[in-house]
């Protein structure tokens, strides 16, 4: 019998008696909660930030929030950079990214989380392996909580699935969480409608 | 190997004040927070019901997911092995390494790896392992184990940090700064993590439905260890099964609330098949859990999600440190699994333990910790693992409570001495209650004694009616 089959017969011998399933019941708030509030008030806990309009000079904000910034990978059709994700070719080298821009199709009031797949990374480490990241959000597509966002087709579909809920921690000295562990140093969300005319 | 003596073992951390303060201090901290953040969420309490209810499910039907979960991954790319033991386990990433010829690995934290002591094995056979969590690769640079499940040097102050860091890596040890030293470890690391061949984690979850493992992190280094080597191998014991992303909601909301307080982590990453060309690897792992499946009483601590909030409340373990208990698990829920994997070694461990139930009440997953420790040591009395002393002061003990005139008398005596002897007299060997601590003063009277003049009076009253 192979390692395969012997512990899936011991798991068989040895699993207790059937328990059932419960329902998972939805979730929501009684009162209509507003969602851009809850999502800024949640980022913020995770030492995140929010932008709550789309800035009228995105180029001159960037180069006020990473005046150093000289390497800044864009997928967005708001923004050119001078980096694109298919310029890379090992993809640790995503390392030498100052400021990645992408937008995320979904956030989350309830922990102002952010979701990411290879769909909007093209090459995963964008997301991680840059210093800084400015993520552009439509804030419609803000649902109010978990149970929610799990509907998403991305967690069913995609290889790799991110929540991004703020920049980098780590609260392994004495407890407190202090920035940056080893992923992005900041992270911005910009509430930016996606145009009607891109919106498929 | 020999029993360990957690009581002993503490006794060396309880003796260092400064250490004793330190993590008693920062787990009660993360106890109030996720105090907190349960009280922030209306429905906490039907959420740990559900996945209590969710876990029970899964566990009474395991065979049948493991099987879903397996095809589904291989139908996503995935290349998934199966591994009855630790040395199993550890083998198949070697293979998978050495056969691709990748002498480097970096890996996030994973319990499970530390339960097969995979980084020795690798690092026996020439692969180069780095740790890419802080904690980790504080213990790893330590030569120490990990003291605790979310935060594996906790036991650490912010100077043993400096210490050790201005000694591996040449920093400033005067800069006892927590922002500094992360600063540090990420100078380190980071190069280690662009040059590995090869990454590793674990998986606090694994869902049936997609064929997904998912991992939840604060730093973003299994997302780094997973994406940036093209071949990325996760290990995966079999009780982190749960059937569909619907269900992975529940334990995603309540797992870091009971951790941290926080109310996510930072990275909450799902890796369901291989990146773009990359290949990925799932090792499947029994090693004793199967058999624990069988055992009536104990099955129940497999529902674990590995939050530790049963640590930073109970206060044995915050007063005595992870590495007391000498055990890959430590804490309430060390204390009701270790005996699993080695009943004469952890003997000793159910005795670490006030019974006060606190640990069972703050477990996201409802399992009923303080019964199971309790069961534990009948289980040692039954197979004789109790130290001869135990045994007979337990002996003792079992004649003076069962009978209440022995009791009264056991009782009035040690008030008498507690009020009359001298304190050398008192606090001497065989007190091992004061070594530690002042033995309470005497209550004025016994509660037998008040009752009974409770009783008579209100005796007296019912007559005068």
């Amino acid at each position: 019998m192979s390692f395969r089959e012997t512990i899936l017969q011991n798991v068989r011998n040895n699993q207790p008696s059937y328990r059932e399933l419960p329902a998972i019941p939805k979730f929501h708030s009684e009162q209509l909660l507003d969602l851009k509030e809850k999502f800024v008030e949640e980022l913020k806990e995770l030492s995140g930030e929010v932008v709550t309009e789309p800035p009228i000079d995105f180029e001159k904000f960037l180069r006020n929030r990473f005046p150093d910034a000289k390497a800044i990978c864009s997928t967005v059709p708001e923004y050119a950079g001078n980096r694109k994700p298919e310029d890379i070719t090992r993809w640790s080298d995503a390392s030498s990214i100052d400021v990645t821009i992408v937008r995320s199709p979904l956030g989350v009031a309830e922990t102002g989380s952010v979701l990411f797949s290879e769909e909007e990374f093209r090459v995963n480490t964008i997301g991680v392996f840059a210093h800084d990241i400015v993520i552009l959000l439509d804030p419609a597509e803000i649902v109010e909580n978990i149970h929610d966002a799990y509907g998403h087709p991305h967690f069913r579909d995609k290889a790799y699935s991110l929540l991004m809920s703020g920049p980098s921690g780590s609260a392994d000295i004495a407890g407190t969480t202090v920035h940056p562990a080893q992923g992005v140093t900041t992270l911005t969300v910009i509430f930016w409608p996606m145009a009607a005319a891109t919106k498929v | 190997m020999s029993t360990v003596d957690q009581a002993k073992n503490a006794a060396a951390f309880i003796d260092d004040k400064t250490h004793e303060r330190h993590l008693d201090q920062l787990l009660w901290m993360l106890r109030t927070k996720r105090d907190d953040a349960a009280r922030r969420v209306p429905e906490w309490e039907q959420l740990r019901d559900l996945a209590s209810k969710i876990k029970e499910h899964t566990l009474s039907n395991l065979a049948h997911y493991l099987e879903m979960f397996e095809s589904r991954a291989k139908a996503n790319g995935v290349t998934v092995h199966w591994a009855q033991d630790a040395h199993e386990h550890n083998q198949i990433v070697y293979q998978i390494l050495s056969d691709r010829k990748a002498d480097s690995l970096v890996k996030s934290k994973s319990m499970l790896t530390e339960e097969c002591d995979t980084r020795r094995f690798l690092e026996n056979r020439g692969i180069q392992v780095t740790e890419t969590d802080l904690g980790e690769r504080i213990q790893q640079l330590d030569d120490e184990s990990p003291s605790h499940i979310v935060g594996p040097a906790w036991h650490k102050t912010t100077q043993d940090v400096a210490n050790l860091f201005a000694r591996v890596y040449g920093s400033d040890k005067n800069k006892a700064d927590p922002v500094y030293l992360a600063h540090v470890m990420r100078e380190h690391t980071r190069p280690l993590i662009e040059q590995a061949k090869a990454g590793m984690t674990g998986a606090n979850f694994a869902v049936a439905e997609t064929g997904a493992v998912v991992t939840v992190t604060n730093e973003g280094n299994a997302d780094l260890s997973a994406n940036a080597p093209a071949l990325r191998i996760c290990s995966v014991g079999l009780e982190k099964i749960i059937p569909t992303n619907e269900h992975l909601a529940v334990f995603i909301r309540l797992l870091t609330r009971s951790a941290t307080g926080m109310a996510i982590t930072q990275y909450t990453s799902h890796f369901r098949a291989p990146r773009q060309n990359g290949e990925m690897h799932i090792i499947l792992v029994d090693n004793g859990r199967s058999s624990r499946l069988g055992m009536e009483k104990f099955w129940p601590s497999l529902k674990c999600i590995r939050c530790a909030a049963c640590m930073n409340t109970c206060p044995v373990y915050r007063r005595s440190g992870g590495l007391s208990y000498g055990s890959t698990y430590m804490g309430p829920i060390g204390i009701i699994m270790m005996p699993t994997f080695d009943i004469r070694r952890y003997s000793e461990l159910p005795f670490s333990s006030t019974l006060n139930g606190s640990c069972t009440n703050v477990c996201p997953v409802k399992i009923n910790i303080h019964e199971q420790i309790y069961a534990w040591r009948e289980v040692m009395e039954e197979k004789h693992q109790f130290k001869l002393v135990k045994k007979e002061a337990m002996i003792v003990a079992g004649k003076v409570l069962s009978h209440p005139r022995l009791y009264r008398m056991a009782a009035d005596s040690m008030e008498t001495s507690l009020k009359v002897l001298p304190r050398f007299a008192l606090y001497n060997h065989f007190n091992a209650w004061g070594r530690h601590r002042d033995i309470p003063q005497p209550a004025k009277e016994t509660f037998h004694d008040w009752y009974k003049k409770y009783r008579s009076q209100a005796a007296g009253q019912e007559v005068s009616r």
